[in-house]
């Protein structure tokens, strides 16, 4: 079934499909796909990076969303829970949040484990640890936009959602909801390019994103400087065409607000 | 006319209203005590895992990654704000060439990240050793210390020229043309004027940079530059012992919160006249 659906995205691959960019300028270079140069290789890791960022954004703006409803809620020890949270995830380096995440997660599998009578070795994979220290970091840095688009939307907002007969949380997702994403969506825009930006520290825990495959490739053909700088372009297009379909989201979001 | 006859007669005190215990609280409680038992399962493990020899043998190498952290932040802060005076003003200037030049510039490093910047300036240049030897730059691009500084400072130029130019921009306009009026010169407006106006817009953003930077300077560890995380690691490595991140965390989250608390201080100071 599955067969003309990979067959389409073969075709419409940008790196290495028929029209890709490798497959025409990288012909007979350092860059070509297949096992004679790097192309297919770098590919993966564009993939791996852009998978990445797309699985950790939903997570990090719900946790972030539920962390902005924690910390404007009127009760006090709620809101000194949320305040924890986003003191310590936004003052410690990302690095150190997923170095903290990827060994204590894996120490923590491993102890509770070894209760259950197994004993051995957990490796945690990758891909979930860094989704889970970039959720939690990216999370953190929402909750704040998201709160103060809370405090923009007016009181009466929500008093006009009492007075129509409306449940607290319709209220929530039919008035407060759609204002707070617009208001909230520059905020948010930043946080995005952020995220994609944050992606590379994962290279680290042995992911194979693009700073890694480069990496591997740098080091076996010793041409760093050419690598690395396709590196940085790679992650200049994606934000290029992050900040191009942003501005896209924007005007949509937009088109049905009050001109004030 | 109409007056007080008799008082109100006395009445007990309103009756305390019960505090019902809604949902909020209890999550609110909840989490709490994930927290508390959070923190105490750390104090745990550092005191179950207390090792003397580790801590004379780790100790002083962390204040000492600790001070690298500290100096190449420092460093590249002050560096980083005196490239930025050039790029600020030609991203302002007039002049097509410049301003593109500066867009560029700014573009460049604010959309790529600090890891690839530095991959790109360590092993990169690197890879270029006959050249820069013959140009006698290769005693800087061979210590990974001078390219973490180095990536750092260019960095934090372009966050730091936006930042500059985003304040300038905000003194309105008047203000210009008001010394104007006056006869006060270019220069004199810009240092007596519109400087001490926009740097207080700036203050806030930089003090969120300084506190990025310090996050930032992290990834100099990856280069083999021992700072607090280079230390960290190296520490992880010998010991295998999860206490080393701790440390490194209770480190990085007492740097950045006394910066935030003093920069809250000097905002407030400073702004003592701008508050009715």
């Amino acid at each position: 079934m599955s067969g003309w659906l990979s067959a389409l995205f073969d075709t419409l691959d940008p790196f290495c499909g028929p029209a890709g960019i490798f497959t025409w300028l990288g012909q007979g270079s350092l860059i070509a796909c297949g096992d004679a140069g790097w192309g297919d290789e770098i590919a993966f890791g564009v993939k791996v990076t852009i998978t990445l960022a797309l699985a950790t954004l939903p997570v990090g703006l719900v946790i972030g969303f539920l962390i902005a409803l924690a910390a404007q809620s009127e009760e006090r020890l709620l809101r000194l829970a949320a305040g924890i949270y986003t003191t310590i995830f936004r003052g410690l380096p990302e690095l150190l949040t997923l170095f903290i995440v990827y060994y204590g997660a894996q120490i923590l599998l491993q102890t509770v484990l070894s209760t259950f009578g197994y004993d051995g070795r957990v490796e945690i994979n990758a891909f979930v640890a860094g989704m889970v220290a970039l959720a939690v970091v990216f999370s953190s840095y929402s909750s704040e936009v998201l709160l103060s688009a809370f405090r923009a939307i007016p009181r009466g907002q929500y008093e006009a959602g009492d007075a129509l007969g409306l449940r607290r949380w319709r209220t929530m997702f039919l008035i407060v909801l759609p204002q707070l994403i617009r208001i909230a969506l520059p905020g948010l825009t930043n946080l995005w390019l952020i995220l994609l930006k944050d992606t590379s520290y994962v290279s680290v825990i042995g992911l194979a994103d693009i700073i890694r495959q480069t990496g591997i490739a740098a080091r076996v053909s010793r041409e760093a400087f050419f690598f690395y700088t396709i590196a940085c372009l790679l992650y200049l297009v994606l934000a290029m065409i992050s900040s191009f379909g942003l501005g896209f989201i924007e005007r949509w979001a937009k088109r049905s607000g009050v001109s004030r | 006319m109409s007056f007080v006859k008799e008082l109100i007669a006395p009445r007990p005190a309103p009756a305390v209203v019960a505090r019902p215990l809604t949902a909020a609280k209890v999550a609110g409680i909840v989490v709490l005590v994930l927290w508390g038992l959070l923190a105490a399962a750390l104090v745990m493990m550092v005191i179950n895992g207390w090792d003397t020899a580790k801590f004379e043998r780790y100790g002083p190498r962390y204040l000492n990654g600790l001070w690298t952290t500290i100096s190449i932040v420092g460093i590249s802060i002050v560096l980083g704000a005196l490239l930025s005076l050039p790029i600020a003003f030609a991203r302002m200037s007039k002049n097509r060439v410049l301003n593109t030049i500066a867009y560029a510039y700014v573009y460049l490093f604010r959309s790529t990240p600090l890891l690839a910047q530095l991959f790109l300036i360590y092993y990169g240049l690197g890879s270029f050793r006959a050249e820069l030897e013959s140009v006698g730059l290769w005693w800087f691009f061979r210590e990974a210390w001078y390219c973490g500084l180095f990536s750092l400072t260019i960095n934090t130029a372009a966050y730091q020229a936006e930042i500059l130019r985003g304040a300038i921009e905000s003194v309105p306009r008047g203000q210009h043309e008001g010394a104007a009026a006056l006869g006060i010169s270019k220069r004199i407006t810009l240092r007596k004027v519109i400087l001490p106006q926009a740097l207080i817009v700036a203050l806030r953003p930089y003090g969120n940079e300084v506190i990025l930077m310090i996050k930032g300077s992290a990834v100099v560890a990856i280069v083999t530059v021992f700072d607090l995380m280079g230390e960290t690691r190296y520490a992880f490595s010998r010991t295998f012992d999860y206490q080393t991140y701790l440390w490194a965390a209770i480190f990085y989250l007492t740097m950045v919160e006394a910066l935030r608390h003093l920069w809250a201080f000097m905002e407030a100071r400073l702004t003592r006249h701008l508050k009715r």
